[in-house]
Formats: structure tokens, C-alpha cells, sequence
């Protein structure tokens, strides 16, 4: 008989993930147990680590946008608006009306499918399992038009430095308000499930508690933040694009717990379904790239049928984009928060650096710390409340 | 001669019965997950063209499980390891013996009583082995050399414990009302009007039992042996192939057995609702004359509709379901059977015992109606609830359930005391 468990002062070694059916992406946290409860948590980062930045420095400007996709792949649509709009800052272009308001819309629909996403695994953290399908069935409805966009229901790279690759689907505004309905129905249904239920509130209410202060030192954005009660939003902040033009609120929690991540949420939900039909009734006519010869590609027809066309598009897609020598840090609201690109260009057609901030990397910091003294289950359901996605973790 | 045969063969029908319990209530909680969470549920295995609605998926899971590869972990106490599994199937399966499925059934000389054995000491019996059921998990918790496995077990173990006295407390309340500790005079005690069953004079009982039994067999709100999302499969975690599949098996037999003894101690047990059995037997001649052919009417009536439903299915020798043709005219020919055979009985004179079988197949299917439902109200729970935290479970076993039981008991005792005297 032989046993491999080792107890030293009635402490118990666990080694939670990497593989492991509540770490959504590849985690592993490894705690120091004392009963059930966590005594010392040591976190370990890298699992997913594929050289985005590395990667970078040797792809054209234009080349590096699917690669923005797997960054946090629930959402990748802001990854590429993130992007773009870093290295439109960086050349100082000024996109077409349309595809700013495109922009937007596509920012808030991900950030919709994100929170979906989140709230469902959350749920299923804690053991609800029932509710993951009713928000994934609506999750879906949305994806199907994200696949009617852009051809992809996940590596999306649907934006282009200066503009957008394509226009919208046509029937956009009817197909978005059904998606709407049913996702203010599908909150309302899980909303009735959850909030009064008292266990879930014990499950939920003060675990994983964070101040404010806290928050805001560990670097924390996003609706974890907000939730800790600091009403700081990227989009309210910086204002790019139209979101001073459109009215919304931030919704802002009290204690920071778990609960108060959970219905952030769902608020931020419904924020961005009144953003969507405000842009819905907005969205102007007209092109939806620049129309620039070094940096965005011409028409089809224009490639085929005039020999000025075919020349630019030849020298865009042999040369790319040269941005000018300089450095930019541009940031915009993710569904996790701060989503952050900071680029040094050296004048050639490819980056000399690009950092990303990912707004998961700054949480993650904060989870040993949330965790400790806490149970096994707290933890897993704190980690489902901060919504950490590997793919942006660890890039 | 005839009670020795009679014995090993109501033992062979239980447990028959219990065995094939479990692929149908995999079924009808995989349907009723599928339709809570609005989706359809397995409905894919397909035999000679026919679905059911999907009941041969519990076929080819078990040809799965079967076929697949025995895994032991490196390092296990083989001992442990093994007899859990076997131990888990095996209590759960012994303690269906002293839960009566029917009246007692007299045919001439014998009597065939449906109830393997029928102990004076009854349910105090089955919460001796339902506490011993923690030692299966306890066993293989130690025994896989695994951490979360460890864990599971130590969580199965405490809350067994702590659900096995608020248990004991509402089942002594039911004892003090029937004044006998054997299940079947618990049945007769409650008659057949509902409105004095158990469940209505022992309220706070019934959700105390309700709540400790379901704590008993690990499901939803009380999952934290095997919590998915935490400790991955909990207790059996390393097992596979057979191993699993018994552990699978034991969790749903427990599922079933819980449901026949809320039925059995709650809801009349056999008792067919309003309906006296002495009536039923005195009043044979006519129910077998109106009744059956009343009832053969109705299911020849289902199997055409059922027939005729046929006709929708797009493609019927392609990828299409004969089932409701299969089942439809089987309901057919009985319904036609039934009618027939009811006139037929009706006109000529039957022996006594004809009725007195009907009466009894009838308690024993009125009692499956019971246990089912009972079942059904598991599924609803255990998809609609999140999942307890360790210590708020033994917080609600020790500080709500214990002390909700031992007033109960105080007011129970104080009305039979006041009634009596």
C-alpha cells in the first residue's frame, strides 16, 4: 500500500487545474488547504501562452489582426476594434462615421455575448446549471448574426486599419431587436431563479469580497471594478467613438462580492441592449473604410476594372501599412474591462513593439489574495465571477 | 413449498424491477433536464427504426460502459478501490426489502405477500443501511489515491451524518402517529383518503424527510461529494468502464428507493386514493363489466391517434420513428383486448381470484405512480437549484433541520397526548 498524500500540519496540497472543469481556459491555482478551507493559494500563469506580443514584431500592421481574435476569444470582436483603433491613433486617421457607429455596435454585441458567457459559467460555477442554457440560447442568436457579418462565429477579424472589411448584413436592425427581446427575456427568467434564492445569495453574497481601494491599486477595470462601487468606464472616460452621444449608465455595485459581479453584469447587459437600439436608429449612410490609397484596399470592381485600382491594391497587399516612427497607448472598454494596446512604431511595415493590456492580467493578480480563507467552492466561484479568459491572460 | 418459491420470486421481481428502474429514470431525467433547459434531450439512439423518445439511449450507454477500458489508478488501495463500487450497488439495493409494493395478494392456500421482508423494526432498518451507505463513498474516496476523491469522501461522509439525524427525528414523528415501526401498518395506518396521509398530518416531517433523503442520495442542491464544478466527479472520479457505471447505477436505485418511501410513509403507500380495497374486491363484477372495456377504450383510442400521428413523420423508412406506430398498435390490440375480454368476463362468472390479482397489479402500479412522481419533483429540484456550500449544509442539517425535528417531535407527541387523553 502506498500513498502518495503527504499531511504536514494537517495541510492539504491541491492542485486546482490546469485541466479542470471550473478553470475556464488553462489555469492552475495550487492551494493549501486546511479542511475546506484555502490557507495559502499560489496562482501559475503561462499555460496559454502563445507570443502575441513576439508574434507581432514579425507580422505586417494588417497581419496581426486574426491573431487579436484569440486574445479573449469570447469577445473577439473588441480585440479587433481595440487593435485598429490603436494604430489608427497611431497614424491619426479618422475612420468614416459609419464605421465608427459599425464599431460601436459590433463592441456592444460582444460584450453582450461576453457577459452571456460569463454569467452562464458563473452560474454553473455555483451549481445553477439549468440557467447556462437559457443565456446561451440567446448567446447563440447573436453569434449567428456575428457569423452573418464577418463568416466566422469565433475568429471573426472583421475590422481593417482605416475602416471595416464589409458593411452589415442586411434585415441587422430587425434580426438585433429580435436578439434584444429574447435576451432581456432570457435575463428576466434567470434573474427569477437566482436573486431571491437563498442559496445562491449565501453562495454568492460576501465571497470574494474587494474594496474599492483595493480594487483600484490591484489595477482592476472593468465590471469588477465597478462592482467594488468606482463608476470608471473606458467609454465614458475617453468617449471614442459616438458612446457621449448615446445615453447610457454605468452601473455600479456596493460591496464588490461575488453577487454584485454577478448583476453588474446583468445591468452592463442591459446598458448595452439600450446602446444597440439607440445606434440601430443612428447608424448613418456611407462608406464604411477610408478611402485612402496606402492604407486601406480598394473596391473589388475597382481592382478588376481600373488599372489605378489594381495598382493600389497591389501595393497595399505587397507593402502594408507604414505608420509613421512613434508610440501610442490606446485603450478601450472590453467586456472584462480595459483593454489596453501600447505600439511603438519604428516607420516600417511592421510594429516594432506591441504591449497588450489585458484587463484579466490585473484581476488575476487579485485572486490568491480574494481567495484565501475562503472554501474550495468559493474559490471556483469567485473565478467564475471575475470572468478570467486565458487567451488575453496569458497572450 | 409454494411460500419458498413465492419468496425467491418476489425477490427476483423486485429486484428486476429495481435494475430496470434505473435506465428508465436515467431517461426521464435526461428528458427532464432537456425540457427545463429548453432543449430536446437525447432522442438519437434509433433501433429498427423506432426512438421511444430516446429510451435507447440508456442501451448504448450501458454497451459503452460496458466495452470500455478498465482503468485503475496507480497507487490506489485495491481493496477499497474495488469494494466501493460494489458496496454502493449493493446497499442501495438491499434496502428497497422492507417496502410493501402491494396488499397482501391470497390465492387459495398461499399468500404471496410483495414486500421481501416485513421487519417489525421496518424503517428503522432502512436508516441503518442508509447511513451505512456513506462507507461506499467514504471507501472510495480513500481508496482512488486522489485528492478531489478524498475530499468527495469526507464531504459524503459529514453530511451523511449530519442528514442521518433530522431523518431519524421525522421518521420518529411518523412512528409515534402510526404507533408501530413497520412500514406496512405506517401504510394502513394512513388509509385511503389523502386527506390523512402522512403528508398532511406530519407537514414539517414530510419536508424534513424530503430534504434528509435528498441529501442522502447526493443530488443537486446537496451534489458536494461529486460537485462538478469543484472537485471535478468527487468521489468517483477514477473510476471507470463497470466500475462508474455501478456507482451510476446506485445513485438512481437510491433516487427510486427514496421516492418509493416517501410514497410508502407520506403518501399512502399502496392506498389507491379514495378507493377502499374491500369495495374494490365486494364490487369486481361490475368494474370488470364497465371499467376494463372503459379503459381498453380509451388506449385503443390512444394507439390510433398515436397511429395516426405516424403519418406526419416526413421520411418513415428513412431516418423516421416507427415508434409511435409500434406503440400505437400495441395500445391498440390491448385496448381491443381489454374490451373484449372485459365483456367476455363480465358475462360469464370469474373465480374470485381474477379480482383480487387486478387489485393487486392495480396497488402495485398506483405505488410506481407515487414513487415517480416523487422522482420527477428530485428532477425538477435538482435542475432548478444551485449548489450548497459545505459549510452552509451542515449549517441547514445541524442549526434548521435538527431543531425544526425536535419541536416537531414536541408537538407531535403533545397532540397525540392530548387527543388520547
Amino acid at each position: 500500500m502506498q500513498h502518495t498524500m503527504i499531511f504536514e500540519d494537517n495541510k492539504m496540497y491541491l492542485n486546482i487545474g490546469p485541466s479542470h472543469p471550473a478553470m475556464h481556459g488553462c489555469f492552475r491555482v495550487l492551494v493549501e488547504l486546511d479542511g475546506e478551507r484555502i490557507s495559502k493559494a499560489v496562482p501559475e500563469i503561462g499555460y496559454l501562452h502563445r507570443c502575441f506580443e513576439k508574434e507581432a514584431e514579425s507580422h505586417r500592421w494588417d497581419g496581426i489582426l486574426p491573431y487579436t481574435d484569440r486574445l479573449n476569444y469570447v469577445s473577439p470582436l473588441m480585440n479587433n476594434v481595440g487593435y485598429c483603433m490603436a494604430v489608427e491613433r497611431l497614424m491619426n486617421l479618422e475612420i468614416p462615421e459609419r464605421a465608427n457607429w459599425i464599431r460601436m455596435l459590433i463592441c456592444e454585441v460582444s460584450r453582450i455575448c461576453d457577459h452571456l458567457v460569463c454569467l452562464g459559467a458563473n452560474l454553473v460555477d455555483v451549481g445553477a446549471l439549468t440557467n447556462y442554457w437559457y443565456l446561451f440560447n440567446e448567446r447563440e442568436l447573436f453569434v449567428d448574426w456575428i457569423e452573418a457579418l464577418c463568416g466566422a462565429r469565433l475568429t471573426s477579424s472583421y475590422t481593417r486599419i482605416g475602416g471595416l472589411s464589409r458593411d452589415i448584413p442586411s434585415g441587422t436592425p430587425e434580426i438585433l431587436k429580435k436578439c434584444l427581446k429574447g435576451t432581456s427575456k432570457a435575463l428576466n427568467q434567470v434573474e427569477k431563479i437566482i436573486k431571491r434564492n437563498r442559496i445562491f445569495t449565501d453562495r454568492t453574497v460576501g465571497v470574494g469580497v474587494i474594496t474599492e481601494d483595493d480594487a483600484i491599486s490591484y489595477g482592476f477595470t472593468g465590471p469588477c471594478l465597478r462592482a467594488a462601487g468606482c463608476d470608471y468606464d473606458v467609454r465614458k472616460v475617453d468617449g471614442y467613438y459616438h458612446y457621449d452621444d448615446v445615453n447610457w449608465d454605468i452601473p455600479v455595485g456596493e460591496s464588490g462580492d461575488t453577487f454584485d459581479r454577478i448583476f453588474v453584469r446583468f445591468e452592463e447587459i442591459r446598458q448595452s441592449s439600450r446602446i444597440i437600439e439607440q445606434i440601430l436608429e443612428r447608424i448613418p449612410e456611407g462608406p464604411i473604410a477610408m478611402d485612402r490609397g496606402n492604407i486601406s484596399l480598394p473596391p473589388k470592381h475597382d481592382v478588376y476594372g481600373s488599372i489605378e485600382g489594381m495598382i493600389r491594391h497591389f501595393k497595399i497587399v505587397m507593402e502594408g501599412i507604414s505608420p509613421p516612427p512613434g508610440e501610442v497607448y490606446s485603450c478601450t472598454e472590453a467586456a472584462n474591462g480595459e483593454l489596453g494596446f501600447y505600439i511603438v512604431s519604428d516607420g516600417s511595415d511592421r510594429p516594432y513593439r506591441i504591449k497588450v493590456r489585458p484587463p484579466c492580467f490585473s484581476i488575476y493578480q487579485a485572486y490568491p489574495k480574494m481567495i484565501e480563507g475562503h472554501t474550495v467552492a468559493d474559490a471556483i466561484a469567485i473565478m467564475g465571477s471575475l470572468n478570467i479568459i486565458a487567451g488575453e491572460l496569458d497572450r | 413449498m409454494c411460500e419458498n418459491v413465492l419468496e425467491i420470486l418476489k425477490i427476483l421481481i423486485i429486484l428486476a424491477m429495481l435494475l430496470g428502474s434505473v435506465p428508465f429514470l436515467v431517461w426521464m431525467e435526461r428528458k427532464g433536464a432537456a425540457y427545463i433547459q429548453d432543449r430536446r434531450g437525447p432522442n438519437r439512439a434509433t433501433v429498427l427504426f423506432t426512438r421511444f423518445g430516446g429510451i435507447f439511449h440508456g442501451m448504448a450507454d450501458a454497451i459503452k460502459l460496458l466495452s470500455k477500458e478498465e482503468v485503475c489508478p496507480e497507487g490506489s488501495y485495491k481493496p477499497f478501490y474495488f469494494a466501493a463500487p460494489i458496496l454502493a450497488l449493493f446497499l442501495s439495493l438491499i434496502s428497497v426489502a422492507v417496502i410493501p409494493f402491494a396488499e397482501p395478494l391470497k390465492i387459495g392456500g398461499c399468500e404471496f405477500n410483495l414486500q421481501i421482508a416485513d421487519l417489525r423494526s421496518g424503517l428503522i432498518y432502512v436508516l441503518a443501511i442508509s447511513s451505512f451507505s456513506a462507507h461506499a463513498i467514504l471507501y472510495a474516496g480513500w481508496g482512488s489515491n486522489n485528492k478531489y476523491s478524498l475530499i468527495g469522501g469526507l464531504r459524503s461522509s459529514a453530511q451523511l451524518i449530519s442528514y442521518e439525524i433530522p431523518m431519524a427525528l421525522a421518521a420518529i414523528s411518523i412512528f409515534m402517529v402510526a404507533g408501530s415501526f413497520r412500514i406496512t401498518d405506517i401504510v394502513l395506518d394512513q388509509g385511503v383518503v389523502p386527506l390523512y396521509w402522512n403528508i398532511v398530518r406530519q407537514p414539517v416531517a414530510f419536508v424534513i424527510f424530503f430534504v434528509a433523503l435528498m441529501a442522502e442520495s447526493n443530488r443537486l442542491p446537496f451534489d458536494l461529494p461529486e460537485a462538478e464544478a469543484e472537485l471535478v466527479a468527487g468521489y468517483h472520479v477514477e473510476y471507470s468502464s463497470m466500475k462508474f457505471a455501478m456507482f451510476f447505477m446506485a445513485e438512481y436505485i437510491h433516487m427510486f428507493i427514496a421516492g418509493l418511501l416517501i410514497a410508502t410513509l407520506f403518501l399512502g403507500g399502496w392506498q389507491i386514493p379514495f378507493i377502499n380495497a374491500e369495495l374494490l374486491k365486494t364490487s369486481s363484477y361490475e368494474i370488470i363489466l364497465f371499467v376494463v372495456p372503459l379503459l381498453g377504450a380509451l388506449l385503443a383510442l390512444l394507439g390510433a391517434l398515436s397511429i395516426g400521428s405516424f403519418k406526419k413523420c416526413p421520411t418513415p423508412f428513412g431516418k423516421g420513428d416507427c415508434g409511435p406506430i409500434i406503440a400505437g398498435s400495441l395500445l391498440l390490440i390491448v385496448g381491443v383486448v381489454l374490451i373484449v375480454g372485459g365483456f367476455l368476463a363480465g358475462m360469464l362468472d370469474l373465480p374470485l381470484w381474477v379480482s383480487n390479482v387486478m387489485l393487486f397489479l392495480l396497488q402495485i402500479v398506483v405505488l410506481l405512480i407515487k414513487a415517480i412522481f416523487v422522482c420527477l419533483l428530485f428532477i425538477w429540484i435538482r435542475w432548478t437549484l444551485p449548489r450548497f456550500r459545505y459549510d452552509q449544509m451542515m449549517r441547514l442539517g445541524w442549526r434548521v433541520l435538527l431543531p425544526l425535528g425536535m419541536i416537531n417531535l414536541i408537538v407531535t407527541g403533545a397532540v397525540i397526548m392530548y387527543i388520547k387523553y
